[in-house]
């Protein structure tokens, strides 16, 4: 299971949305099949029956009533737009982009 | 002693007197960054003049005699991953660089209500990643005591920071021992609470179950003057705890007779901690012996896999979390991009360093189809040993005594080639982040003339504990006193 070539690499990278050059891809395949080889010393642990933790403390949840608040202030929600329309998000040209979404 | 030296407390004491305020502070604070300089590069965004209009109202009120807090008036650092309004938060990446929050974390209201001064922002590694503080746009921070050696990360400038007498307080955050670590190599305190003790509303997610804030000081009383304002529930804040804070302070009473010490011995046997910093600990294990504690042995036997159960669950958390860097609402945005993937794939791309790109590959990689019960599923798995060994452990002993790291400061660029290597240096933090429960580094002497730290990890939610042990081995210690030469007039 551990190792990655460096097309694993790409097809990773595409998922997660990162462009990485040839030798970007060449590290990172040589530092992922280190750190994958690595972490196969879990595999020495018999988990059957552990449930798995995915948050540390049994404190139940605390939920707050549901009344309606004031929002962000819409021009403030804007702000750090690299391109804006008044209080729109500008985008490139979503429809008709191959692959789009 | 020089202004910056002293401890919050010293300078809650001496405003409260009128001796000294809250504008002295400042200026010691600005003059001591003008004058030797940020040559540690622990601070990457000084606000002087909001700082100085915040002081002036700070010292109306103290002059009243109507302080908003024991630490109203007082200059303090926020990491640069706890967001402002109005004032620039980058998380040290190219990707954020610009941005200028909306709105306040709750950790920045916290500190604002109590009346304090937020001077700055602190150095880190970028979104938190790394154990260096060398993974920053704005170049790596260094050690006040040694400036070729790292200060620790990712929380290195919050540490530096206090290490150099710029600030008597400050905030870290803490995923996997990003303010213990720090704190260990540059001789100050530093306390990760309980997870959900503080509000993460506003501060930059990397692993949402493991995050958490806390401060670092040079004494376990300041760090529980600053928990005491931070912590608390916070209803945009899920999974903040709706528990009662307790007085911190009031816990400091230097008795820990009868407090049962649990020795892990998996922590003094990893391969390759250093031997000298082991005696170092095992000394200080023995001067709380000699103040009355009890120690035993206990066992926390999955300790060898917790780095591989934390990288695994962190690095799946943050491809996650960090999704939302696409070029669209905020952040950085590829000028090249034409095509809306091309937006995504170009901004991010160009807007995340080496580390963050490493760390969110590996997690979109073991949460892909076909590796996701063989890798993440299996070190959450893992994470409920690791959990239930810290539960079996405290039902024959009140605090756990460990090493915090099992090296003193290393060298800048010692590790910066070899990821594997920098991420085995958090051998000894990532367990409290798994099982959720505080910890907290003090200082416990030196090797090799470098600071050593001390942690104690404690049960949920109780960092009294932790902070009485911390404060009754510092009455009988000057370890924390010691300061790096040259930094203090």
């Amino acid at each position: 299971m551990a190792g990655l070539s460096k097309s694993e690499v790409a097809d990773v990278a595409a998922l997660a949305r990162l462009q990485l050059s040839p030798d970007e891809q060449s590290a990172m395949s040589a530092d992922l099949g280190q750190i994958l080889s690595y972490v196969e010393k879990l595999q020495e642990l018999d988990t059957t029956g552990i449930e798995p933790t995915a948050h540390a403390l049994p404190h139940r949840t605390p939920l707050r009533s549901d009344e309606p608040e004031a929002p962000l202030d819409p021009e403030l929600a804007v702000s750090n737009a690299p391109q804006r329309a008044g209080t729109a998000f500008v985008v490139p040209k979503v429809i008709g982009e191959e692959g789009a979404g | 002693m020089s202004l910056p030296a002293l401890t919050l407390a010293l300078q809650a004491a001496q405003l409260s007197s009128r001796e000294l305020s809250s504008c002295d502070l400042l200026d010691a604070v600005l003059g001591a960054h003008a004058g030797r300089g940020d040559e540690a590069n622990a601070v990457v965004g000084l606000r002087a003049e909001a700082a100085r209009a915040e002081a002036v109202e700070a010292d109306e009120r103290l002059t009243r005699g109507e302080p908003l807090s024991r630490i109203d008036g007082i200059p303090v650092l926020i990491k640069d991953n706890m967001v402002q309004r109005g004032e620039e938060t980058t998380c040290a990446s190219r990707i954020l660089e610009g941005f200028v929050s909306p709105y306040d974390s709750a950790a920045v209201t916290c500190l604002r209500e109590a009346g304090a001064v937020i001077v700055g922002r602190s150095n880190m590694d970028e979104f938190a990643m790394g154990s260096s503080t060398e993974n920053s746009i704005h170049g790596p921070s260094r050690n006040p005591w040694d400036l070729e050696r790292s200060p620790g990360g990712s929380s290195g400038g919050a540490a530096a920071s206090v290490a150099s007498g710029l600030v008597a307080g400050a905030l870290g955050s803490d995923t996997g021992g990003s303010i213990r670590q720090p704190a260990a190599f540059c001789g100050v305190v530093g306390m990760k609470p309980t997870y959900g003790r503080v509000s993460r509303w506003g501060l930059v997610a990397f692993a949402s179950s493991l995050d958490q804030i806390g401060p670092l000081a040079r004494t376990a009383e300041d760090a529980a003057i600053l928990l005491g304002i931070l912590a608390g529930h916070d209803p945009r804040d899920s999974t903040s705890l709706a528990e009662p804070v307790p007085d911190y302070c009031s816990a400091l009473d230097g008795d820990v007779r009868g407090l049962r010490i649990g020795i892990p011995k998996e922590f003094f046997e990893a391969e390759g901690a250093d031997p000298v910093v082991l005696e170092v600990v095992r000394e200080a294990i023995a001067e709380l012996e000699r103040a009355g504690a009890k120690t035993l042995a206990v066992t926390l036997p999955h300790t060898p896999y917790a780095i591989a159960a934390y990288y695994l669950i962190a690095t799946a958390e943050a491809s996650s979390n960090l999704a939302r860097y696409d070029g669209a609402r905020y952040g950085h945005r590829s000028k090249k991009a034409r095509t809306l993937s091309e937006m995504y794939t170009l901004s991010r791309s160009e807007g995340f360093g080496t580390e963050v790109k490493r760390r969110i590959l590996l997690g979109t990689y073991v949460l892909s189809a076909g590796y996701y019960d063989a890798y993440y599923r299996k070190a959450q798995q893992v994470r409920t040993l690791l959990r239930s060994d810290f539960e079996k452990a405290f039902e024959v002993c009140d605090v756990i005594a460990t090493p915090t790291s099992p090296e003193v400061a290393f060298r800048i660029g010692e590790k910066s080639d070899d990821p594997l290597k920098m991420y085995l240096s958090d051998i000894y933090t990532v367990s409290a982040n798994l099982a959720g429960i505080p910890g907290i580094s003090i200082p416990a002497g030196f090797a090799h003339e470098l600071p050593v730290g001390l942690q104690l990890l404690g049960r949920s939610l109780d960092e009294a504990t932790l902070l009485r042990a911390a404060d009754t081995f510092q009455r009988r210690t000057d370890h924390h006193a010691q300061t790096p030469r040259g930094w203090l007039r």
